[in-house]
C-alpha cells in the first residue's frame, strides 16, 4: 500500500503542476526484479485514488526483463531462469544491468 | 479535450529512500552499524540474533528492532537474552519500511549500541525492495526450506551482502545439496558472503561472529 501511496503522490503533484483536471492514464516501468505485484498496486490504487485527480486512472505496467552483464567476458544477456551463469563463458560473476527499476514514466492528463 | 502526455520519470521509492537516508545518517551519527535481516517466517532470524547477542556479550552492545504483523513475541525474546529491543507491529504490511524503522530508532538509546539488528517481517519477497537505512543486508535460508530457494526467489539472494544457511544440524535428515545451493547463490551474487550455521549445535557461529566484529570495526 505504501508503494501505491507514493505513486499517487507523484502523479497528483505532476498533474497539479501541469494544471490538469484529471489523470487518465499512468505509465509505470517495473523491472522484473523489483518484487512489485501489478494487481496489488492496481487494487490499492483504485481505492486510494477515489475523490482525487487520479480517480479512475488506468495503470499501465511496462515490465523490463532482467539484463545481466558478465563480470568476466562482458557478454550481456537476458537470463531465462535464476541460474545466472554466463551463456558465453560459463562464469558465475553476473552484474545486474537492468531489472531493478520502479518508476512512474509518464501520465496522460486532461 | 484529448489527453496530454506528461513525462514524470520519478522513482516510486524516492520517498522511502529519502527516509532511509535519514535513518542512515542517524545511525552514523551514533556510530551504530545496522543489519537488515530478511528471511521466510521460521527460518531462524530471531534465534540467530539471540545466539549472536549471547556470543557478543562483553564485546559489542547489540540492539534489535523487531518487525512482525502482530505480537511482541520476538522483542520479548531478544530482550530476555540481554539486548535492547523494540517491537514494530505493521498490522498488515508484509515488510518494514523506512518510516517504521525511523520510529524504532527513536525508541532506542543509540549511544549505548554498537550493532543493531533490524529483523524484518518474515517474507522472502517484499523486504528486499525497501531500503531502511541499513549498512548491511543479510538473508537467511534454512535447510528445511530446501535448496531450490535461489531459483524461486532470485531477488533476495541477488540483493543481500551475506547469506546464512541455518539449521545445518538437520542436514543428515533433509535432502539439501549444500554445494549446489552455494553455486546458485554465487551465480546470482558473486560477491556474497555465505555462512553455514547451526544455532542448536553452535557449528559455524564463530565465523559469523568474526565477520560481525569486522563489520562494526570498519563501520
Amino acid at each position: 500500500m505504501s508503494v501505491t501511496e507514493s505513486v499517487l503522490e507523484i502523479i497528483t503533484r505532476h498533474a497539479e503542476q501541469a494544471g490538469a483536471d484529471r489523470i487518465v492514464r499512468v505509465y509505470l516501468v517495473v523491472g522484473e526484479l523489483s518484487s512489485i505485484v501489478d494487481d496489488s498496486v492496481q487494487f490499492y490504487f483504485d481505492f486510494l485514488a477515489q475523490d482525487t485527480l487520479a480517480q479512475g486512472a488506468e495503470l499501465i505496467f511496462q515490465r523490463l526483463p532482467v539484463t545481466l552483464a558478465c563480470g568476466v567476458c562482458q557478454h550481456q544477456w537476458e537470463p531465462s531462469s535464476a541460474d545466472w551463469a554466463c551463456p558465453s563463458c560459463g562464469a558465475s560473476r553476473a552484474r545486474i544491468v537492468k531489472g531493478r527499476e520502479f518508476y512512474v514514466d509518464s501520465i496522460e492528463v486532461e | 479535450m484529448s489527453p496530454k502526455r506528461i513525462p514524470v520519470v520519478e522513482r516510486i521509492m524516492s520517498a522511502n529512500d529519502a527516509l532511509a537516508l535519514n535513518n542512515r545518517k542517524t545511525l552514523d551519527e551514533h556510530g551504530v552499524h545496522a543489519i537488515n535481516m530478511m528471511a521466510s517466517p521460521g527460518a531462524g532470524k530471531t534465534t540467530l540474533i539471540i545466539e549472536t547477542v549471547r556470543a557478543l556479550a562483553g564485546t559489542l552492545h547489540v540492539g534489535a528492532i523487531e518487525g512482525d504483523l502482530a505480537s511482541t513475541v520476538d522483542a520479548d525474546k531478544v530482550r530476555a537474552s540481554g539486548a535492547a529491543a523494540v517491537q514494530i507491529n505493521t498490522g498488515g504490511q508484509c515488510h518494514l519500511d523506512a518510516t517504521q524503522v525511523g520510529q524504532g530508532l527513536a525508541q532506542l538509546d543509540l549511544d549505548a549500541l554498537d550493532l543493531l539488528f533490524i529483523e524484518n517481517v518474515g517474507n522472502l519477497v517484499c523486504p528486499v525492495g525497501f531500503a531502511l537505512g541499513e549498512h548491511t543486508r543479510v538473508g537467511i535460508s534454512s535447510v528445511p526450506e530446501g535448496d531450490d530457494k535461489p531459483l524461486k526467489y532470485p531477488s533476495i539472494f541477488a540483493n543481500v551482502d551475506a547469506l546464512v544457511i541455518t539449521k545445518t544440524d538437520l542436514l543428515p535428515w533433509i535432502p539439501f545439496d549444500v554445494s549446489e545451493f552455494r553455486r546458485l547463490v554465487r551465480s546470482l551474487n558473486p560477491e556474497i558472503q555465505i555462512f553455514e550455521v547451526s544455532c542448536v549445535s553452535g557449528a559455524g557461529l564463530d565465523q559469523w561472529i568474526e565477520w560481525l566484529i569486522e563489520l562494526t570495526s570498519t563501520g
